[in-house]
């Protein structure tokens, strides 16, 4: 591994992870990819890890009597262990996987909202949500009858903890809540929003965790939710695998809500039982390869350590900030780097995000301009989109510099004076 | 020219500044709203026929300089021609954004000032953006006045 120069209290100009370990951006040096909230690139052990389980241990889990179905399931059961112990969960058996954060908060929607909510009772969720954990709460409230409450936020697109508090009450059934922004990057101060929620409710809390696993350090058994949930593929693991950890108590209150192979446990002409969690939450047959390829992700994040990755980039934040301030007629929305994650959200006066993204690709500048899956934020801010840049562990400050001139560029074009 | 000045022609940015026929129509004889989910831009296009002939079209929306240029060239474009003659500058307009035109008919006879619009053909990820304000005016004049406005959306 590569010393940081961060992590000695200098400039910001090194990557915490070196690029060459990811061959995509090993292939094209000239690529400045600053997209890392909507997918993380992936390291070259993580693509080892899949083709290994696929050329050594390809087998279906749990369904067979033969030593290769058993490497399989031993493979898909160790990444289960590697993956909860870096989020900080002791009992493997409480993280059940999922494709994404999308179908882990259907899944605790369906699992959990539909046995537990009901016409009377509150769903609280915040107007930072993205999509994912917006309308399965949503729609749940729909189909039951419960209000539906949004938290509204500061000035600097914060979550308001105030009005939180204010709408905590004992109807309040469910509070689901993003660790942290994607489209702001603003993070949320758990401790307090546990202790809010333990002092007012009975609720079930839930942590959208899509865009904290990847980025801060995650102690599940120590955070006080009930549910926190996450995407493999933004923490350098595969597109289609994540999960969610839940404790075994709310797991316990919980219904099957997908049905087929491996989450029974006998079936009968007219009824079934089911089997233990986590498998009664994971019908069908499991995505073991990628879980797999999860596994070799957080590994590789582990040995980078959690503290460092935030410090890389919050030293980044910095150094883009004061290297934007340079650039008239930026505005970056989200609090100040210290509560926010490596995520710079903003608008450039009279040019379109749109606009922006197609001269920032010219420079070979990755970024992201839209709404963000987050709709409801973006009417609150009064715009259609917003351009995001987002840093991530191989992020340096090459890519922030190419950032900056490319703005620069933009300006000139739309025949900007300065 | 490099490929991002073609697609960024002053006219562009022109149009972009200061959109002509912007704002709501008086008497419209029928409107529709377009919407490219994707990128949030929006454009609502209102007509005003008279009996086969486009006498006044305006437009009001927001979105990118290429989504906004692109309404504003066409208000300008499809003053007064017939609802045939609209339908054929479309296809026109339509095969030049996508790179389909033959190298013969991108001439100015043949598509005056929408010819500004030649470098979208480069960036597949902006055709939607030049062609949302056409398909809403299309679906604005199929608008009876009867039926309330239709929603668009890009291909
Ligand atoms: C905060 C947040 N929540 C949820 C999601 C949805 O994750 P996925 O698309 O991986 O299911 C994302 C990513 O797009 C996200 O950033």
């Amino acid at each position: 591994m590569t010393t940081s120069l961060i992590a000695e209290g200098t400039t910001a100009h090194a990557s915490l992870a070196p690029r060459h370990d990811f061959p995509l951006l090993a292939e094209q040096p000239a690529l400045r990819y600053l997209d890392s909230a909507a997918t993380s690139q992936k390291p070259q052990v993580v693509l080892d890890a899949l083709t290994g389980f696929y050329a050594t241990a390809n087998a279906n889990p749990h369904r067979g009597a033969y030593a290769l179905s058993a490497a399989a399931t031993d493979a898909y059961h160790a990444a289960r262990a590697t993956i909860a112990r870096f989020l900080g969960a002791a009992d493997p058996e409480t993280l059940v996987f999922t494709r994404g954060t999308t179908e882990a908060m259907n899944l605790v929607a369906n699992a959990w909202g539909a046995a537990h909510v009901q016409a009377g009772d509150e769903i609280v969720v915040t107007a930072l949500e993205h999509h994912a954990n917006f309308i399965p709460w949503q729609q749940l409230a729909k189909r039951t009858g419960a209000t539906f409450r949004i938290v509204e936020l500061t000035a600097d697109q914060r979550i308001d903890l105030d009005h939180l508090a204010s709408l905590l009450s004992s109807r309040t059934r469910v509070v689901a809540i993003t660790h942290v922004s994607n489209a702001v990057g603003a993070i949320t101060p758990v401790h307090e929003v546990v202790r809010l929620v333990r002092a007012h409710t009975n609720a079930l809390l839930v942590l959208d965790g899509a865009q904290g696993a990847p980025h801060l350090p995650v102690a599940f058994d120590t955070l006080g939710v009930d549910f926190y949930a996450f995407s493999g593929h933004k923490m350098l693991g595969p597109m289609g695998i994540g999960g969610v950890i839940g404790t075994r108590a709310r797991w316990a209150e919980c219904q099957p809500w997908q049905f087929g192979g491996d989450m029974i446990e006998w079936v009968h002409d007219q009824d079934s039982t089911w089997n233990v969690l986590p498998y009664r939450f994971e019908a069908g047959t499991p995505n073991a390869a990628d879980a797999v390829g999860l596994a070799a992700g957080v590994q590789y994040l582990a040995a980078l350590d959690m503290a460092a990755v935030r410090a890389h980039e919050l030293a980044l934040l910095d150094y883009a900030h004061a290297r934007l301030a340079d650039v008239e007629g930026l505005h970056i929305f989200g609090p100040p780097p210290a509560e926010r994650s490596g995520v710079l959200s903003f608008a450039l006066a009279d040019v379109h995000p749109h606009d922006l993204a197609t001269i920032l690709d010219e420079h070979g500048v990755c970024i992201r301009a839209g709404h963000h899956c987050a709709q409801p934020l973006m009417r609150r801010l009064g715009v259609s989109a917003t351009a995001r840049a987002s840093l991530y562990v191989y992020t340096d400050a090459r890519d922030i510099d190419a950032l900056v001139d490319a703005l620069v560029h933009a300006r000139r074009i739309f025949g900007a004076t300065s | 020219m490099s490929d991002l000045q073609e697609l960024y022609q002053s006219v562009i940015l022109d149009h972009n500044r200061s959109p002509r026929n912007f704002g709501p129509l008086d008497g419209a004889t029928g409107t529709a709203d377009g919407k490219n989910p994707l990128c949030g831009d929006q454009v609502s296009v209102a007509v005003r026929l008279e009996g086969d002939r486009l006498d006044a079209v305006r437009f009001t929306g927001s979105g990118c300089a290429i989504s906004k240029a692109s309404a504003s060239l066409m208000t300008a474009a499809v003053q007064g021609k017939t609802r045939e003659e609209v339908e054929s500058l479309f296809h026109r307009f339509h095969a030049l954004v996508t790179g389909t035109l033959p190298p013969a008919e991108m001439t100015k006879e043949q598509l005056g000032q929408l010819i500004v619009f030649s470098g979208v053909s480069r960036y597949p990820i902006r055709v939607k953006c030049a062609s949302l304000a056409w398909h809403t005016l299309r679906a604005a004049l199929a608008d009876d006045a009867t039926t309330s406005a239709m929603p668009v959306t890009t291909e």
